[in-house]
């Protein structure tokens, strides 16, 4: 870690430093964007993992969690405070990591700190007549100021940049998202394939889309505002309700970062639950997937097979957890209950129809030539282009970028388990489905080796009636269905914490959409959108 | 075989003889005609409503409909009631007419084709030298009506729902026309009765051998397309465009599309029966007598019905079984390989012919 400080000192010799969970650098926002620059070409952090927007009452800022992918995924943590609260801008690292631009625009859209840079600083969960920003210690609750509104938006064309003239001062340049005459097609929010409410306004050539326009936010629930007034054993059912489809997984991070602040050591019985659940959860939800894609392509009848084998998982699920989504499995120090029964007759269970039901879904659907020409070559990802957006899970995987955070930064049991990253070079919609299907086999793999070794013992440790975390922050990262999820806690000691931020793999995943989409025809964007299969309520926290 | 042109022939004299004038016979028989063929046409449809929710349900690993009347035979009716108590809405800046419009003019294509099928011995509605002509003319119309429905709708969905139906129903006809072609080149006759009844030997399918199967093939690929049906059913991608052309219509005025869409199906199927495997006539083979003679008993309503539900069935396979093509594969299939194809074949059937290699 020493290295890595002279390293920095080296580019950046103001650099202050704070040790945490990761090395912290503080960088003063003047100097930002040259040190990110260097931080991004000179010392190889290519990834910007996370980008959290804070308000510390005397100042506001941001957190930016970056990784070195070539150097053992080292992370560090960079804190850059912006110079007036009241008139807040940051340099924008979008033009460095592209992955910043939709973060950026959450922040912005949070925070009120303007991104000096950014091209198209828009709100991008909320209405763009809505007054304050939420997550502001002084924002001001009064509904009045906020009343429903019954009438359209106005204007949503109307977009603006930033940039700092000779005296520093902050200048507004206007701009428009689509061209006064282009032909633009409204897909969302209420639309069978965008898998919940999600928006996408497609500008069109014939059947060609030229531009993609995200406009989210409209199953927003505020929940890094409301984890603010709650504890923490309250703030764990809000897991479960983002990405759905990884329901143990995200709540298994956010336990993690609890019990990593409270220094708790999880009985080894309950790491193998939870490993074992997180890969139960993978399977329903790659099975999902694969049901999704099939329909969205139009093969109904496979969506059904899918939703066959599912639906096993499910009652797995339901016997042990008592409910199918939203489990409310896992809690600070282990899991809720202990094992059902059943558990390990269903499991095997599982395990052994699984590879026979694999063959099946590719007879009937991946390997149809009509599957096969929608699937192949649509929606084109480079490793560089995936790098740069943080696009991670599978569909990171589908174009050949090793991100696998259960190898990276191994958690729970997964540093004794054999099994394989699954990686394939397509970059295209094909190569994400299939690396879906075969992460189904090494799931199963994963449950294979750990089904008869469930050890004896507590199902959690003991952890104090009332949790209060130190003062500090952390952040944790699993590997959820979807992708890298992280949670962001601050915590100034009490029992409630300062800040929350969940890290979705989601929200990146929309980021390409834009990138992939163009050029290609308006059926392949629903294709594309299959294949990078976002969950809503993922984005839309 | 018993010829039900008995029947029509006694009725027709019954009429005559009890003093008619022969214009009054005929305008009678004509609306008697004109009544059975839409109850034809409207429990065809509830038909294959059921038929199709069942297969679709059976290929899908469900039960399908199962709680109204016994094995949900009696949902079809419920939801024929449901959609015609439906209020008509029409939207704010939709071109009023030609919107309500549409509807009529794709089911009157559709219905006029019904009047055209071989239903039967003696059982011909509409019957003339032309009749596959008609038939290829009228099946047109329909587009125009779905051109009309995505284009006054005025709605940006229907209107890609309606450039897609266009451009895939005008290039399918084109395979599907010339699939039918190879079978009057052997035939000789556009006439259906005629075509029916030099079927009596044995089914064109078998007299035409090679070039008559390849037509077949070909014929039901076109006809897929034609009907809008899966893996061709672009113009309505629900995944893509919520329902296509039809999105802005509701109560009977949707129905209309939706009936229309399910005797198409029957339609093309009829149609494939009666060029590829004898219309209404049994089937024989020459010399076996004793079969032949119990094939007869069989009455040839029935013949006719059932080979035209398994073509159906065929089509309703691909349909949950196929994803759903792009515009430009589909596009690009018809003109750079069925049409070629389809040439081909006519050309093949024409040596056939010429050289007299067919039964």
């Amino acid at each position: 870690m020493s290295d890595l400080k002279d390293k920095i000192l080296k580019i950046y010799p103001a650099a202050t430093f704070e040790e945490g969970d990761t090395l912290q650098v503080n960088v003063v926002e003047k100097d930002w964007l040259g040190v990110a620059a260097k931080l991004k070409n000179d010392l190889g952090f290519d990834v910007l993992t996370a980008l959290v927007g804070m308000d510390w009452k005397e100042s506001v800022g941001v957190m930016y969690y970056l990784t070195a992918t070539g150097r053992d995924w080292e992370v560090i943590t960079v804190k850059v405070v912006a110079e007036d609260r009241d008139n807040a801008y940051i340099h924008s690292v979008t033009s460095l990591w592209k992955v910043a631009n939709f973060q950026e625009r959450e922040v912005y859209d949070m925070f009120g700190i303007k991104f000096i840079g950014h091209p198209d600083m828009r709100r991008f969960f909320l209405r763009n007549d809505w007054v304050g920003h939420p997550l502001r210690k002084d924002y001001d609750t009064n509904p009045e100021l906020n009343p429903i509104r019954l009438e359209d938006e106005q204007n949503e064309d109307d977009t603006r940049s930033y940039s700092l003239d000779d005296k520093g001062n902050v200048v507004e340049t206007p701009g428009k998202v689509f061209e006064e005459n282009e032909y633009v097609v409204n897909i969302g929010p209420q639309h069978p394939s965008t898998h919940g409410v999600m928006r996408f306004r497609a500008s069109l050539d014939g059947e060609v889309v030229k531009k993609v326009d995200v406009v989210s936010g409209y199953i927003h629930r505020g929940i890094e505002k409301l984890s603010e007034g709650l504890t923490y054993p309250q703030i764990l059912h809000f897991t479960d309700r983002m990405d759905y489809m990884s329901a143990h997984q995200n709540r298994h991070c956010l336990c993690m970062c609890i019990e990593k602040a409270l220094g708790i050591e999880v009985p080894r019985r309950a790491q193998v639950i939870r490993t074992m659940m997180d890969e139960l959860m993978r399977i329903s939800s790659h099975l999902l997937s694969f049901g999704c894609t099939a329909m969205d392509l139009g093969a109904t009848t496979a969506f059904f097979y899918g939703f066959r084998e599912r639906e096993m998982v499910l009652d797995i699920f339901e016997k042990t957890c008592g409910a199918r989504m939203s489990m409310n499995y896992n809690v600070i120090g282990g899991v809720i209950a202990d094992l059902h029964a059943d558990f390990q007759k269903d499991v095997k269970e599982l395990i052994r129809i699984m590879p026979e039901r694999l063959k099946e879904y590719h007879t009937v659907f991946s390997g149809n030539i009509i599957a096969k020409n929608r699937l192949v070559g649509v929606g084109h990802l480079s490793k560089e282009d995936a790098i740069n957006y943080d696009i991670t899970g599978p569909s990171g995987r589908g174009s050949n970028w090793s991100c696998d955070c259960r190898k990276k930064h191994p958690y729970a049991v997964y540093n004794e388990v054999q099994f394989d990253e699954v990686l394939m070079d397509g970059c295209d919609s094909y190569s994400r489905y299939m690396v879906r299907m075969k992460e189904i086999e090494q799931s199963c793999r994963i449950l294979e080796q750990l089904v008869d070794n469930i050890p004896e013992g507590d199902i959690r440790a003991q952890v104090p009636k009332i949790i209060k975390l130190p003062a500090g922050h952390w952040y944790q990262q699993v590997e959820a269905s979807r992708g890298t999820f992280g949670v962001y806690i601050e915590s100034t000691g009490e029992k409630n914490p300062f800040r929350v931020h969940f890290q979705s793999p989601c929200f990146n995943l929309v980021g390409v959409m834009d990138l992939t989409c163009s050029g290609y025809m308006i059926a392949d964007l629903i294709t594309i959108g299959a294949a990078l299969d976002f969950v809503i309520p993922d984005i839309d926290r | 075989m018993f010829d039900f042109g008995k029947w029509t022939s006694a009725f027709n004299e019954l009429l005559l003889g009890s003093g008619m004038a022969e214009w009054l016979a005929v305008l009678i028989e004509c609306v008697i005609i004109a009544v059975l063929i839409l109850a034809v046409y409207t429990v065809l449809a509830l038909f294959y409503i059921l038929y199709e929710r069942k297969l679709c349900a059976w290929f899908q690993c469900r039960l399908g409909p199962m709680r109204v009347g016994k094995w949900g035979l009696l949902q079809v009716f419920a939801d024929m009631f449901k959609i015609l108590i439906k209020e008509l809405i029409c939207l704010k800046g939709t071109d009023r007419f030609l919107f309500k419009l549409a509807p009529y003019l794709v089911i009157t294509s559709s219905v006029v084709m019904l009047a055209c099928l071989p239903w039967g011995n003696g059982l011909q509605i509409i019957d003339w030298n032309i009749g596959i002509f008609f038939i290829l003319a009228v099946s047109s119309v329909g587009v125009l009506g779905i051109l009309l429905a995505g284009w006054s709708s005025n709605n940006k969905y229907t209107l890609i729902g309606a450039m897609r139906s266009g451009a895939q129903m005008i290039s399918y006809e084109i395979s599907l026309g010339l699939a039918l072609m190879t079978i009057v080149v052997m035939a000789g006759t556009m006439d259906i009765s005629q075509l029916v009844a030099q079927q009596e030997d044995a089914w064109f399918i078998f007299k035409g051998h090679i070039p008559a199967i390849i037509a077949f093939i070909i014929y039901v690929i076109a006809a897929t397309a034609e009907t809008n049906r899966g893996p061709f059913d672009l113009p309505e991608a629900e995944h893509e465009l919520t329902a296509g052309y039809h999105t802005e219509y509701s109560g009977i005025h949707f129905g209309f599309f939706y009936l229309a869409e399910y005797l198409n199906l029957f339609i093309v199927s009829g149609i494939a029966t009666m060029m590829f495997l004898g219309g209404w006539m049994p089937l024989h083979v020459p010399g076996w007598d004793g079969f032949n003679a119990v094939m007869n008993w069989i009455p040839s309503p029935v013949w006719f019905l059932a080979k035209a539900f398994f073509i159906s069935f065929i089509i309703i396979w691909f349909k949950w079984t196929f994803p759903r093509v792009r515009i430009d594969q589909m596009l690009a299939f018809e003109w750079k390989y069925l049409m070629p194809f389809s040439l081909a074949n006519l050309l093949l059937m024409t040596v056939f012919v010429a050289f007299g290699w067919h039964f």
